[in-house]
């Protein structure tokens, strides 16, 4: 199982704890048009987030909390407010400025685990570092570094197709991370996975927020949702709540409780 | 993303789909192979057409009588009796850029060896007619000057006449008849086919002495054309100049005047011929690249494929930073290294047609490598120019759809 002790991320630790927050949402809008129609995903979102947290985003489809996400993974831009990451206005950002802050600031987890086929572990992992256009080595060692922290150091040369889902979650997880972001963006990353599984991967983001890193996943299911530190919930493209988590397991002592299905 | 990285992405990607891409490299295989054969085939045609004319000689003038205007009726070449034999002796002798010289007159007549006859083209000329035009004897002697002297019932016969009238008999010592008269054939020509220019054949003809074509065929006593040999390739033009200038001063002509004659420079003759089969070269190139843009929309209609089939990865490098260069350059790299690859054995196949069509058709090939260098700077474009538009396509997605692309 994952053993997680990254000395870098007690940098980001430090800088989260600076009194400025990581990511500031001022009243953002979003609407598309379609045709005739104008679809309203966000009515006026504000939200903060501090360094350091652990923000469980929820609620229904059509809620707006998609397109939440994809703001704030710098993937889409806002119809109106402002959202400050790190202090700068990414909102007026050119596409090249934006493609760099989301390679080397915000570190990308989705549902379908989206690895390479036919490309080993290690090659995936070190995918945003070849973006990042770090030389060589420097690549290597990161993402050996990075697969290693999700307890994946034995099989770097594998390929998707023979991994497990909960593997090649994990692969995805070390290639949000080998670019050290300050951010790591969760879209359902248990979507896919079994319970226990599911439990394994809420582990490692444990973990890693334990050592620094500021967390926010999008769920659906509140049993995940707990793990968290912090829970927003969606409706009709508004924030209809906002609270601390009461009661959060820890999940490394859950999994000990949980029947272990076989490891492959 | 460094070149390096891009290019085994770029391999990789395609070594995924190896019939796929094996097929559409067939196209820039075929285009390419087919430029290269048909440039081999057009130069190698351009290279016989230059030995061609270089065997006939390849520093020869040609001097011809001129038209009459005789009240208002224009006649053809050939028609004037100015152009006389002192006329040949001054350009020998006051041209410094002729080397030499040799007169010459012609008619027609039968000619007959036993029971055989043939109807042939007789020319009166002296010994070095056969240096100037570069013809070697294959069998026997040339008439020599002391037959020019006396007017000698000598014939040279040129390799046609043999097959017609002897057959596989040898004609050297045996009499034929011209005109009644009888001639004894000293020696025969080695065969020279037709001719570049004209197309008509050479070697349909007699060569007897000057004189005595002049004194027993025709009585004519002025010549029909001079054949003249410059010193060198690049002095035809100044012996052209010079024997004009020779031949007005000694037939009177003042400034102004037509000439009465004519002087023909092989080297135009050659230019010509060596520009049409340019062209012909050019129109086999053109016909032959136009499979060279066929491979190329085949390697737009895969790249618009893959670009589809791998929208999902497209979102996924978006999210993680690849910029819409980063995925631009992706695409446009696949699409140069698939044609790159093609162009590369499409240089193979060319050559290896080439060396088929030369031995089966027995045509001269020339596989020249400027071909071979352009072939591969333009399949090269081809996947550049056919590669951007899917490349375009690709880094034009929008990440947030091609995430959700199922």
């Amino acid at each position: 199982m994952a053993t997680i002790t990254q000395s870098e991320l007690t940098n980001q630790a430090e800088l989260g704890e600076l009194s400025q927050p990581v990511i500031r949402v001022e009243d953002v809008h979003k609407y598309y048009d379609l045709g005739e129609n104008r679809v309203h995903a966000l009515r006026g979102a504000s939200v903060e987030i501090a360094g350091g947290e652990f923000v469980a985003i929820m609620g229904a489809s059509g809620s707006g909390k998609s397109t939440f996400m994809n703001l704030l993974g710098c993937l889409d831009k806002p119809s109106s407010g402002r959202y400050l990451l790190e202090g700068t206005d990414v909102s007026q950002l050119d596409k090249k400025a934006l493609a760099a802050i989301r390679n080397r600031k915000l570190g990308f987890v989705f549902q379908g685990f989206n690895l390479l086929a036919r490309t080993t572990a290690l090659e995936n992992v070190e995918l945003p570092t070849l973006y990042a256009r770090l030389p060589k080595e420097e690549r290597q060692q990161r993402a050996k570094e990075a697969l290693e922290l999700v307890g994946l150091g034995e099989r770097m040369e594998h390929f998707p197709s023979q991994l497990s889902g909960g593997q090649q979650q994990r692969v995805a997880i070390a290639r949000a991370l080998v670019n050290r972001p300050s951010i790591l963006l969760a879209d359902e990353p248990t979507g896919n996975l079994d319970s226990r599984t599911s439990v394994e991967i809420m582990q490692i983001f444990q973990t890693l927020n334990e050592s620094g890193l500021t967390i926010v996943l999008v769920t659906h299911e509140p049993d995940i949702a707990r793990f968290a530190k912090r829970t927003i919930v969606f409706r009709d493209g508004k924030i209809r709540r906002d609270e601390p988590v009461k009661d959060r397991p820890r999940a490394a002592e859950m999994l000990k409780t949980m029947p272990t299905v076989e490891e492959d | 993303m460094d070149l390096l990285s891009i290019l085994r992405i770029a391999i990789r990607a395609l070594s995924r789909n190896k019939m796929r891409s094996a097929l559409t490299m067939l196209g820039i295989i075929i285009g390419v192979g087919a430029v290269i054969a048909m440039v081999g085939v057009g130069q190698g045609a351009s290279k016989q057409v230059q030995d061609q004319i270089s065997a006939m000689g390849s520093n020869m003038l040609f001097v011809s009588s001129g038209t009459v205007n005789r009240g208002g009726l224009r006649l053809g070449w050939g028609q004037t009796k100015t152009l006389v034999y002192d006329d040949m002796k001054a350009i020998v002798q006051q041209a410094p850029a002729v080397k030499e010289a040799a007169p010459g007159s012609q008619t027609t007549s039968q000619v007959v060896f036993g029971a055989d006859n043939w109807f042939t083209n007789i020319q009166g000329t002296e010994p070095q007619y056969f240096d100037i035009r570069s013809w070697p004897l294959q069998e026997g002697v040339s008439f020599t000057e002391s037959d020019v002297n006396s007017a000698a019932d000598v014939a040279v016969i040129g390799a046609t006449v043999q097959q017609n009238l002897f057959g596989a008999e040898d004609p050297v010592g045996q009499t034929v008849r011209i005109s009644n008269l009888p001639f004894k054939v000293v020696g025969v020509l080695t065969a020279k086919g037709q001719s570049a220019a004209m197309g008509q054949d050479q070697d349909d003809v007699i060569f007897v002495p000057i004189t005595t074509l002049q004194k027993k065929l025709t009585g004519e006593p002025w010549l029909r054309y001079i054949v003249v040999s410059a010193v060198s390739k690049d002095a035809t033009y100044a012996a052209q100049e010079e024997i004009t200038s020779i031949l007005r001063d000694r037939h009177r002509i003042r400034s102004g005047q037509d000439d009465d004659f004519m002087v023909r420079n092989l080297a135009d003759v050659a230019q010509l011929a060596d520009q049409s089969s340019r062209v012909m070269t050019m129109l086999l190139a053109s016909i032959a690249g136009v499979s060279l843009i066929v491979g190329g929309i085949g390697i737009m209609n895969i790249m618009l494929v893959s670009v589809t089939e791998r929208t999902r990865e497209i979102g996924v490098r978006m999210a993680i930073g690849a910029t819409e260069e980063d995925v631009q350059h992706q695409f446009l790299i696949e699409a140069v290294v698939l044609s790159l690859m093609g162009g590369a054995a499409g240089i193979f196949f060319g050559i290896g047609s080439s060396l088929i069509i030369s031995k089966l058709l027995g045509w001269a090939v020339l596989v020249s490598p400027l071909a071979i260098v352009a072939a591969v700077i333009f399949s090269a474009g081809v996947g550049v120019f056919f590669g951007f538009y899917p490349a375009r396509k690709a880094a034009r997605l929008d990440p947030i759809e091609a995430l959700r692309f199922e």
